[in-house]
């Protein structure tokens, strides 16, 4: 007897395909019909517009009026290559930055005896109890002339002048650093939780200074954690808009700021849904990466 | 101590006081907490032995070894190495290497890369690292998998990566913490032979910590047989198992049956124990002067007394009772004897007919006996 799927096993696989179907796959499409149109001054601000009353004839003349010239535009004013280009780097940097800060932790979590680890893993989790706004919110309390940190350098005598910290690309860094650690950390926790002990004396045993230890076994053995933790923080860090908007100066260019000026500023939606498919084609490669590195690791699992 | 013993022949450093040990334990204690391990322990190990530390879980036999590959710090004595403290050295700087429970093998890397990372961290020349993996690689017979990850291999094949790992330093002492725990019973079998053979072919001092007593009797040149922190006795196999110093030991290791009695008579070497009203009085050889009623014990393993439906006529002791319950194990036969007191005594017979010709059967009444050198004189 051949077994086949029943109904039920169907349902349980076609509803994560659905998910992706209304949620992703179809407003991906009318993303990418719009960044095909035109700008026009009228409501939708794009045309052409297909009217399903119309049937065929309207569908055919949409596709005849689809064009590249949003692209094409992009690639001719320098602000697009440059927000792309500026968002990759800060993206780089915090999540280089946030690897610095989070694997310490993530190590001292994982050593730490049990009864401390949840303690501390909760402690990690506690800021998402708060709204991200109102915590990248006080950030700016915290780095604005008259703010904590710069109140505390006059008090220390470390400064005679407030340091300009707020509006800069050094604030962007902190609150991309701050807001995306946990992400960071509870993979590299994940990994080298998993780590037996038992290899770390072995490699001891065997001669190695517990530093050249920590270089060829547990740096190298929490590589999946590494990998996932820097695409979860570098994805979402590359469209971040909320961060530089409130933490970064006027001229702190990324790509989700540009992005949200030419939909709700300049009001245009075709250009803004260009910019849009051109950052998910950014994002795609980093993300394919990720998932094959994914598999890789189940299949050596 | 049997005059074979002291045959030049055999290998006994223990029994000679020219000897230098090359591991001392001197008067180490080993606290965790309020929790003492090790309490107060002085052991000498030899070069060239296979030396076994036999106990059940918890008895300190891990913690023993640890101090040793450097991973404990003893809280008060000190270890010697050929005569220098390794009491504060830190595993790295030890010529020491030790096989882990686990194999505790680098997933990341293959065979080779196993085998030849302890060699790296010496700064070795990449040809002599290459020609000392490759003879690792060929002692433990992986020539076929050199370059498979571990988690490409079977237990028995981890394993000797693991062993030729531990070996390919050619450390002064090799400690081997449970080696063969996880192989199934053939496999540990063979293991156990090829471990010995290396271990002479290579001249190594072995140091192998196992809960399992077959084991340790099979490979030991000696064996510590610990309990609760501390070490109760340290003997080779054969006078560890006919010489027990202690009902302990002699229950540890393998069966036995245990008289207890009061010291009835004992003159020169000879002891008669009284042990039950109605019965006659147990003779033994002693094993150590002994006085009129005083609680002693013979202990007497099964396979040393015989069994049999007419009355013996030149054994020493001479017991009478009814077969209770038959433990047929294939090779042999464990015949539960239940004597006229309630007490049950073990008796093994070998298989020699097939089972259908067995002339003993349940509910017989028989004669058990052992001559007075078969048991052993026991005074704790």
């Amino acid at each position: 007897m051949q077994s086949s799927k029943s109904l039920k096993e169907w349902i349980v696989i076609a509803i994560p395909y659905l998910w992706l179907l209304a949620l992703f796959l179809i407003p991906f499409i009318i993303v990418f019909k719009m960044s095909l149109s035109d700008y026009v001054v009228a409501r939708p601000p794009y045309t052409p517009t297909i009217n399903l009353a119309e049937g065929w004839q309207s569908i055919k003349d949409a596709f005849a009026a689809f064009d590249f010239e949003n692209y094409v535009f992009l690639s001719e004013d320098d602000l697009y290559i440059k927000s792309y280009l500026n968002s990759l780097k800060i993206a780089s940097i915090s999540t280089f930055l946030t690897l610095l800060i989070g694997y310490p932790i993530a190590y001292g979590i994982a050593r730490a005896n049990s009864s401390l680890r949840s303690l501390l893993l909760m402690l990690v989790i506690l800021p998402f109890w708060t709204s991200f706004l109102i915590r990248v919110y006080a950030w700016i309390g915290i780095l604005k002339n008259e703010g904590l940190l710069n109140l505390l350098f006059l008090k220390l005598g470390i400064t005679d002048a407030p340091i300009q910290m707020i509006n800069t690309d050094f604030a962007v860094y902190v609150g991309i650093v701050y807001s995306y650690l946990p992400f960071m950390i509870l993979p590299l926790y994940a990994s080298l939780e998993k780590l037996d002990g038992s290899l770390i004396e072995a490699a001891t045993d065997l001669g190695s200074t517990p530093t050249k230890a920590f270089w060829q076994i547990t740096f190298p053995l929490s590589m999946p954690g590494i990998v996932a933790g820097c695409f979860l923080v570098f994805i979402p860090a590359v469209g971040e808009f909320v961060i530089p908007d409130l933490l970064g100066s006027n001229s702190t260019l990324m790509i989700g700021k540009t992005l949200w000026t030419e939909f709700f500023s300049n009001r245009d939606w075709t250009v803004a849904s260009a910019v849009a498919v051109i950052l998910l084609l950014f994002l795609i490669v980093p993300i394919v990466l990720f998932q094959k590195h994914q598999e890789r690791e189940g299949a050596n699992l | 101590m049997s005059p074979s013993y002291n045959n030049n022949s055999i290998f006994a450093p223990w029994n000679d006081p020219k000897e230098k040990p090359l591991i001392e334990f001197k008067n180490v204690t080993k606290n965790f907490g309020s929790f003492t391990a090790i309490d107060n322990q002085s052991i000498n190990i030899y070069e060239r032995e296979f030396f076994s530390i036999l106990g059940p879980s918890g008895c300190g036999k891990t913690t023993m070894m640890r101090m040793l590959g450097g991973f404990e710090i003893p809280t008060e004595g000190d270890i010697l190495l050929d005569g220098q403290s390794i009491t504060n050295i830190p595993p790295h700087k030890r010529p020491v290497n030790m096989m882990f429970q686990s194999y505790a093998l680098f997933p990341h890397m293959n065979v080779e890369k196993n085998i030849a990372f302890g060699l790296k961290q010496e700064g070795m020349p990449k040809d002599q690292i290459n020609d000392r993996v490759e003879e690792m690689i060929n002692l433990v017979q992986l020539q076929q998998f050199a370059k498979r990850k571990p988690s490409q291999l079977s237990g028995g094949q981890r394993q000797r990566v693991a062993l030729a790992r531990s070996l390919a330093k050619k450390p002064k002492l090799l400690l081997l913490d449970e080696p063969l725990g996880a192989l199934d019973k053939k496999l540990r079998e063979e293991t156990q032979f090829e471990l010995m053979n290396i271990q002479e072919s290579l001249g190594m001092t072995f140091v192998i910590v196992t809960h399992d007593q077959e084991e340790a009797m099979t490979v030991s040149s000696r064996i510590a047989v610990m309990d609760h922190g501390k070490i109760i006795q340290v003997e080779s196999p054969a006078d560890i198992y006919e010489k027990p110093n202690s009902r302990y030991i002699a229950d540890f290791l393998g069966d036995v049956n245990i008289f207890e009695g009061k010291v009835a008579s004992a003159n020169d070497d000879a002891i008669q124990l009284e042990w039950a009203e109605g019965q006659e009085k147990l003779q033994m050889e002693a094993s150590q002067p002994a006085k009129i009623g005083d609680s002693n014990w013979l202990a007497v393993r099964p396979e040393k007394i015989s069994i049999s439906k007419e009355k013996p006529i030149d054994a020493d002791n001479i017991l009478k009772g009814k077969i209770w319950d038959i433990g047929y194990t294939g090779n042999i036969s464990v015949y539960h004897v239940q004597l006229p007191n309630g007490m049950t005594i073990k008796a093994q017979e070998v298989n020699r007919r097939r089972l259908a010709n067995r002339e003993l059967t349940w509910e017989d009444d028989v004669w058990i006996s052992w001559r007075k050198t078969a048991g052993t004189h026991l005074v704790k």
